[in-house]
């Protein structure tokens, strides 16, 4: 059994405090980057770590660093994407509560290797609890001199805004995020350019999620060899991943990437509530391809997971039992990405709000198989055609929903038919 | 610079030039909704959607920048599918209300359906509500359930009027266009909203339900209203006058020109051509006696006043009769009004511009305060620049009899002096003639009324105060008896013993141009659609021959 890096801490009474992080090993780090590490070095060692985007897009955390341009006279940011709305995801929330000064650590250190002397911490608006603490524990750190002029007494200022949102699931987005953080309606924007050129207030911007942020201490500390050792090919280290549904054991559960996903409910979580059989699982948050029962002897990590068509995302893994009305799941999903559209393209915004009122129309019992067709039609018209990825994301599970599990839409639809005729 | 191929044919394009640029320099249309080459790019609607060679998805062409070598698609079976599908996209929650629309016929929906979609409706559902028919300022009707979101509204009133006054509210499907609350979308360039708007949320409140757009022709023009010279099109309604009370000029849209206006005119110069069907039009020659009006044959008309004018002309001197030529006129008309007026009749006393009571403001995008399309064109031809003094003094020598017969060109003067003063030089007269299109206070008043045509009743040129000369051409027929001033001029000089060359304004301006430096090597074919510019050296003015005598002015 692997050492737990960040989830040893959720067990840990008042972990979030500076006192009991310190006691247990924390701000050190930050100390020796400081004294010892030029900022390329800290690029580096994060790189080797094969450290991913756990936030759902799994690009390589040392890669992005390394797109900041060097000879670009304007300041540089570090904003934190802690607007967790995946539905099936709940890492960051944890993280935030217990863990709270590993993130900011996590952030002295990014901010340190990009030369960025602010960082944003955008929070979803319904994180309420988790606002307050962090602007708590923010307030106590610069209070013990880590954040501010000169920290830990070196030569680098830096400090940290949180910035909470109003609740869209859109400005969970990098560049709505840093449209809503400017003031603006949160509005994806067009890439290129990207963040890393031109994002916060026209600035060199690195966007990354909490849990990614979170384990950079610990690579520090222990080396990026270490931590790359730990998951599997390019998939460094361990994450949380987060599991819920009809399983024994929901929580979260902090294992090596490449985990399969068979262990992590059966073992892990406790295998099927009240002794069902396993029908579906969505193996990284609402926006992943659902997988079915036999597909669940894959590792969890990016590439595996992209090989049979789905994505680790954000590792919400969302398990249903053979009692779970598959249409109505859809439904769930689709009402959700319906709602949560920005309206900004035509596919998403049109396409959402009509696949969901379908969807709609077969669980009335007024579905036609012709229905059925054109809910994988939509979905393969916004695929890859909208400026953001959440046209994707509501297309990825309408598709493999409808697909791969059309027996049971086939079935809602005639059972409608024979109750009309 | 880059190489591109699109759809097989090869382009060298400057660095930064996007695909869907130089597809349109290439002449292969890719669809575009939210894609204005006077806005910045957003890439919103999708349906420019294109295919390039080594890139996995599809790219909208409104963003991506040519590079070399790149090999680009718009007819592939893959971009037809993907344009297929957002237009089916866009009707999703489309009324589709065109029987009752005033868009249908220039709609961007209709037009790409037919090309490019013409699908069976696969929407069962409901369609979204919204808000129908609202009036968001004096111009503009919005109907937001026609909205396709494509932002250029608000785009063009962040980004050139730079006023804000849309916004898109809402999100997902329930987006909706409004102005910001509490305002109205009222800045004087508002109608180029609805140019802009490429569906049926945007309607003109001045246009709307007058007539369907495809009864309408058009004729290149340049706005009359001010000295800027916007290069319009004036949409006329030909055979179906009934449906608009009688009005032929049905509406004015901007026509681009890079050096003038781009795609904008503003709300003055676009709403401002009421006057063209208005009652208040002159259109018959006519003379009054006492309180008897008589409408005369241009043929007696011009004996008459040719008869004023050589008599008083013959017993009190030359300078006893005043012209006042307007800035309201073209060029040809300026030319030959003072071909005839100082050359031929030699009179001294010639005026041109007559001041406001209250002057006129202009605004930094493209109204100017002289409201007036052609003040250049007469200084270029040596008409004198105004000054206040000139018209009191007018009034002055004609309270004293110095001058007996004044001839007015379309000045209203009682926009410029009090009526009682007016009255007063008036009633000293031996004789008053007014010519124009509209009547005013002068006409009223005139002892001989000659009624002239409109811009768009004619052909001509006017000169911008940049300098450019640019031609205005006739989109429907004069009214009633109505004739170009130049050709009043020709008729009169005839009726005066002196018989001029020209049939056409064309045939004038070929005459001017061989007169005047600063017009040399123009004619009609050279000046063309877009205009010529002047050389700035070319615009030293050849004084009139009228300042070798005294003048009033």
């Amino acid at each position: 059994m692997v050492e737990k890096i960040i989830s040893k801490f959720f067990d840990i009474r008042d972990s979030h405090t500076i006192e009991v992080y310190e006691q247990h090993g924390g701000y050190q780090t930050i100390q020796k980057v400081l004294k010892k590490m030029k900022p390329q070095d800290v690029v580096d060692e994060v790189t080797k770590s094969n450290l991913r985007g756990l936030g759902g897009a799994g690009f390589p955390a040392g890669r992005k660093w390394s797109f900041i341009p060097k000879d670009n006279p304007k300041p540089k940011y570090l904003v934190v994407n802690a607007d967790e709305s995946e539905p099936g995801t709940f890492k960051d929330r944890y993280v935030m509560d217990h863990y709270t000064h590993g993130l900011l650590e996590g952030m002295m250190i990014a901010g340190y290797a990009i030369g960025a002397n602010l960082a944003f911490i955008y929070i979803r608006g319904e994180y309420v609890r988790q606002a307050e603490r962090l602007l708590e524990q923010i307030e106590a750190a610069r209070n013990s001199g880590y954040l501010g002029k000169g920290i830990f007494g070196s030569k680098f200022d830096f400090d940290i805004v949180v910035h909470r949102g109003a609740g869209a699931y859109i400005c969970g987005e990098e560049t709505a995020l840093l449209e809503s953080l400017e003031g603006k309606k949160g509005w994806p924007r067009m890439k290129p350019p990207f963040p890393a050129v031109e994002g916060a207030f026209g600035c060199p911007t690195i966007v990354n999620n909490v849990e990614t942020i979170a384990y950079v201490p610990t690579i520090m500390e222990r080396g990026g060899e270490w931590f790359a050792g730990i998951g599997s090919e390019q998939n460094g280290g361990m994450r949380l991943f987060g599991v819920s549904g009809h399983v024994e054991k929901p929580g979260l559960y902090e294992l090596p990437l490449g985990t399969p996903l068979r262990e992590i409910i059966y073992e892990h979580a406790g295998g099927i509530r009240n002794g069902k059989k396993l029908k579906a699982v969505v193996p990284g948050g609402s926006s992943s391809p659902i997988l079915t029962q036999d597909e669940i002897d894959v590792k969890m990590d990016y590439e595996s997971l992209a090989a049979i068509g789905s994505m680790l995302g954000s590792a919400g893994v969302i398990v249903m039992d053979d009692d779970t009305d598959i249409v109505r799941a859809l439904h769930v999903v689709m009402r959700f990405y319906h709602h949560e559209s920005c309206g900004q393209c035509t596919p998403c915004r049109e396409g959402t709000g009509w696949a969901e009122n379908i969807i709609q129309r077969i669980l009335n019992d007024e579905g036609e198989t012709s229905d059925l067709d054109n809910l994988v039609r939509i979905a393969e018209n916004i695929m890859g055609n909208t400026i953001c990825p959440l046209g994707d994301a509501a297309a990825l599970p309408l598709r493999s929903y409808v697909t791969k599990f059309r027996g049971d839409f086939e079935a809602r639809v005639s059972k409608g038919r024979k109750e009309a005729a | 610079m880059a190489e591109i191929t699109i759809d097989g044919l090869r382009l060298e394009v400057e660095r930064g030039t996007t695909v869907i640029q130089a597809a349109d320099q290439l002449g292969i249309e890719i669809p575009r909704y939210c894609y204005h080459p006077g806005l910045s790019i957003v890439g919103q609607c999708r349906i420019c959607l294109v295919e390039i060679e080594r890139m996995p998805k599809l790219q909208v062409a409104c963003h991506t920048p040519a590079t070399d070598g790149m090999v680009v698609h718009t007819n592939s079976d893959k971009v037809l599918e993907a344009r297929r599908a957002v237009l089916e996209f866009l009707l999703v929650n489309h009324p589709l209300d065109c029987p009752v629309c005033d868009q249908a016929g220039e709609c961007w929906l209709q037009n790409y359906y037919m090309q490019h979609g013409q699908h069976d409706s696969q929407v069962v559902v409901d369609k979204v509500k919204k808000h129908k028919a609202q009036p968001i300022g004096p111009n503009v009707m919005l109907d937001s359930e026609r909205c396709i979101l494509c932002t250029r509204c608000v785009r063009f009133c962040d980004e050139v009027t730079a006023t804000h006054e849309l916004g898109i509210f809402n999100r997902g499907d329930h987006s909706e266009l409004a102005p910001y609350p509490g305002v109205e979308l009222a800045n004087n360039y508002s109608g180029n909203t609805v140019d802009i708007c490429p569906v049926g949320a945007l309607t003109d409140r001045d246009f709307r339900f007058k007539t369907r757009v495809w009864y309408l022709n058009e004729t290149p023009s340049i706005c009359p209203g001010c000295s800027t010279g916007c290069n319009i099109v004036i949409h006329h309604n030909d055979e179906r006058t009934y449906k608009a009370d009688g009005a032929r000029v049905a509406r004015l849209k901007p026509r681009y020109n890079a050096e003038v206006n781009q795609w904008w005119m503003c709300d003055t110069g676009r709403y401002g051509f009421d006057f063209v069907d208005a009652e208040s039009r002159l259109l018959r020659p006519r003379k009054r006696l006492g309180s008897e009006l008589e409408i005369l044959s241009w043929r007696k008309a011009m004996q008459a006043v040719a008869m004023a004018i050589s008599e008083t002309v013959r017993k009190y001197g030359p300078d006893s009769v005043a012209v006042v030529l307007s800035p309201q006129m073209a060029n040809e008309d300026l030319f030959l009004g003072r071909e005839l007026f100082s050359n031929l009749i030699g009179l001294a006393n010639l005026a041109f511009e007559v001041p406001k009571l209250e002057p006129e403001e202009g605004d930094a995008l493209l109204m100017t305060a002289d409201r007036n399309p052609n003040s250049k064109g007469g200084w270029l031809l040596g008409l004198p620049h105004h000054h206040e003094v000139s018209l009191a003094t007018l009034l002055q020598v004609a309270r004293e009899k110095e001058v007996r017969g004044l001839y007015i060109c379309h000045h209203d003067l009682g926009q410029a002096v009090a009526d009682k003063e007016l009255e007063a030089a008036f009633s000293q007269l031996d004789f008053l003639i007014f010519q124009g299109s509209n009547s005013n206070m002068v006409s009223e008043k005139a002892d001989y009324v000659l009624p002239s045509t409109t811009f768009a009743e004619r052909d001509g040129t006017f000169t911008s105060h940049a300098g450019r000369v640019q031609r205005f051409c006739q989109a429907v027929a004069p009214l009633g008896d109505s004739k170009p001033d130049w050709l009043i001029f020709k008729s009169l000089a005839k009726a005066l013993g002196h018989a001029m060359p020209y049939f056409e304004a064309e045939d004038v301006f070929a005459a001017l141009a061989d007169e005047e430096a600063a017009f040399a090597g123009l004619d009609y074919g050279s000046i063309g659609e877009s205009g010529a510019q002047l050389s700035p050296g070319a615009e030293t003015k050849t004084p009139a021959k009228t300042k070798e005598r005294e003048s009033f002015f």
